[in-house]
């Protein structure tokens, strides 16, 4: 305590332990337009900037609890932790990569798969948590995915998956590699039954995740402005030695190429996906 | 330094030069010097062999992409009969870093697919240095097709730094070219056996890599990533690659020893561009030995294997 504070009497003394600042987070920057938001009005928004619509980045349980209907949800193989086959280690240890990336996100693995419904009709859907090591696909990503797959054909229901991945996970090595082989034979399968498979690309999809499971959609969907790629630009600069394009490797860059089908707004997902996945089974509009 | 030698092979190149010296003597000499040459020869060997015997995932990664490393056609010319090579993707354009074709292996009608690198520096850039564009996957698609419809087993070698990462191949979809790969080689009607001949650089090799049989070149290295590259991503710095070929379990004993390929064929000692004509040879028996394992299998059967062996893929615990 300095002299100052000795000076004033106990009653209106404040211990600066517990003075009260701005609570933490209140306002946000947004990232595309720089605006100064109220976070709950972010949040109230889905985390789409009101003022330019801006997508920011959300984790995998936001992203399925924004989709899915209140109940019925059941969470599939939330238990597959990865074994650590090689006992990887660089700088770090990969089980501690993997323990800080668990505390972080509360998450075990960077994929979140759940039964559940949309607009009352019954689906598998999965969602990548980027948060967690980049949302890379190793083998607990590569074995959920293929869980909801394997439920989506047992339960006769379609499949959706939100992506958002750097690609493949490096401390898993070839086991990470053969996810991509894994997830695609999958969906190959689950195409057989005639199912539906709608992929969902959000910022960013590139690499392994992109090269496999996310581009195989019946329906291939982006959100706005989201990076989307086999390559990162940065590596791509590198071997081409120029400056890439605005606007490369963007939702919109990859509509006008033919990669994908459509952009949909997140605040429409609900609608738009229920609309589409409803047209693919013949049933009537749900409201 | 003879740059036809790796680093570590510099003992060897030095008496190698110093063989060639004396027999270049040894023609204008009096002397008899054929028992000095036999002898250092011998050295020689044992040299290789005991440099061979002992080498670290980072020398066999560089081996894997050496100048004289054999290549696809260079096998095709040695192994097979009667090679067709087929053109195109019938859509964009026909991508030279993949070659593909029928052809015959004793007696039997095969397609043929394979990274294809460049030895010159002309071809090294007519081929993009074996890194396929998705036309070269698109091409490799078609032809599976067509192997498919005609009841050809399918034979691909790989050997590529990765698919290519440049401005036309994210135009017109490089990602969904390796997927829909992945895609339809998963349930293509027809036995497919990959090899890994050099150079197994991730999804752009993987890309025709989905298979009945897996085998690797003893040298070959097959990882999800370069050295290189995951060397300046995790250590922040390319020249930790020989920490992180250590890391990654790249070589064909250790993805052996974790049940990800099926058989590792053997080289000739100092690796398969010492001697081609032995190399091909081992390639070309453990090929037939493969055919004639996969014939035995009706189509549904092979069919449901290897959708098993694809979804055992994975390390994980917990249910």
């Amino acid at each position: 305590m300095n002299w100052f504070d000795k000076l004033l009497p106990t009653r209106i003394r404040t211990d600066s332990s517990d003075k009260k600042g701005v609570p933490e987070g209140l306002w946000t920057k947004c990232p595309g337009c720089g605006a100064v938001l109220y976070r709950a009005e972010m949040e109230r928004n889905q985390d789409v900037c009101p003022k330019c619509d801006h997508h920011g980045r959300i984790g995998a349980r936001r992203r399925l609890d924004l989709f899915l209907d209140a109940e019925p949800r059941e969470e599939l193989a939330g238990n597959l932790q990865s074994s650590d086959p090689l006992k990887f280690k660089d700088s770090k240890k990969y089980k501690e990569r993997l323990s800080a990336a668990q505390k972080a996100t509360g998450e075990k693995d960077a994929l979140v798969v759940m039964r559940g419904q949309l607009k009352g009709m019954e689906l598998i859907a999965a969602a990548f948590e980027f948060k967690f090591m980049g949302g890379s696909m190793g083998s607990v990503v590569g074995e959920r995915f293929v869980r909801g797959v394997e439920a989506a054909i047992e339960h006769n229901c379609p499949m959706v998956c939100f992506s958002a991945s750097g690609g493949a996970r490096m401390q898993e090595s070839l086991f990470s590699l053969m996810q991509m082989a894994k997830t695609s034979a999958a969906l190959n399968r689950l195409a057989k039954r005639g199912l539906p498979f709608i992929s969902v690309m959000t910022d960013p999809t590139m690499g392994g995740v992109s090269a496999s499971l996310a581009m195989l959609g019946d329906v291939n969907v982006a959100e706005p402005n989201a990076l989307i790629g086999f390559a990162g630009p940065r590596v791509i600069e590198q071997t081409v030695r120029e400056k890439l394009p605005e606007g490369f490797q963007r939702s919109e860059f990859l509509i006008e190429h033919g990669a994908i089908d459509l952009i949909v707004d997140r605040r429409e997902m609900r609608d738009r996906l229920a609309n589409l996945i409803s047209l693919m089974a013949g049933r009537a509009r749900p409201v | 330094m003879n740059l036809n030698f790796l680093d570590f092979e510099q003992p060897i190149a030095e008496l190698q030069a110093k063989i060639e010296e004396l027999r270049l003597v040894g023609d204008d000499a009096e002397i008899n010097i054929q028992e000095e040459v036999e002898r250092l020869e011998g050295k020689s060997r044992s040299l290789t062999e005991s440099i061979f015997s002992k080498l670290n995932p980072w020398q066999i990664s560089q081996l894997s992409r050496h100048p004289l490393r054999p290549y696809t056609l260079d096998y095709i010319a040695h192994i097979f009969d009667d090679f067709e090579e087929l053109h195109g993707d019938r859509t964009f354009a026909d991508d030279p870093a993949i070659v593909a074709g029928m052809a015959r292996i004793d007696g039997r009608a095969v397609m043929l697919i394979g990274h294809q690198k460049g030895r010159d520096t002309k071809e090294k850039i007519h081929r993009n240095f074996g890194m396929p564009k998705p036309e070269g996957y698109r091409k490799a698609l078609r032809l599976m097709k067509t192997a498919e419809r005609f009841g050809l087993p399918v034979l691909t070698f790989i050997d590529t730094p990765g698919a290519y990462p440049g401005v036309g191949a994210e135009e017109r979809g490089q990602s969904e070219a390796i997927a829909r790969n992945l895609f339809e080689m998963a349930g293509l009607k027809t036995p497919v056996i990959a090899t890994v001949i050099g150079e197994g650089g991730s999804g752009g090799a993987l890309a025709i890599g989905v298979a009945d049989r897996v085998m690797m070149l003893q040298y070959g290295t097959y990882s999800v990533i370069s050295p290189e590259g995951c060397a300046s991503i995790l250590w922040k710095d390319a020249a930790k690659a020989p920490l992180a070929a250590e890391a990654m379990a790249i070589t064909a004993e250790q993805l052996k020893k974790q049940g990800l390929i099926d058989h590792i064929i053997p080289e000739p000692l100092g690796g398969a561009h010492r001697e081609v004509e032995a190399a091909a040879r081992n390639l070309k028996h453990a090929l037939i030995e493969a055919l004639d394992g996969l014939a035995q299998s009706p189509l549904d059967r092979l069919l449901e294997q290897r959708h098993e062996r694809l979804m055992a893929y994975g390390a994980f615990t917990g249910e």
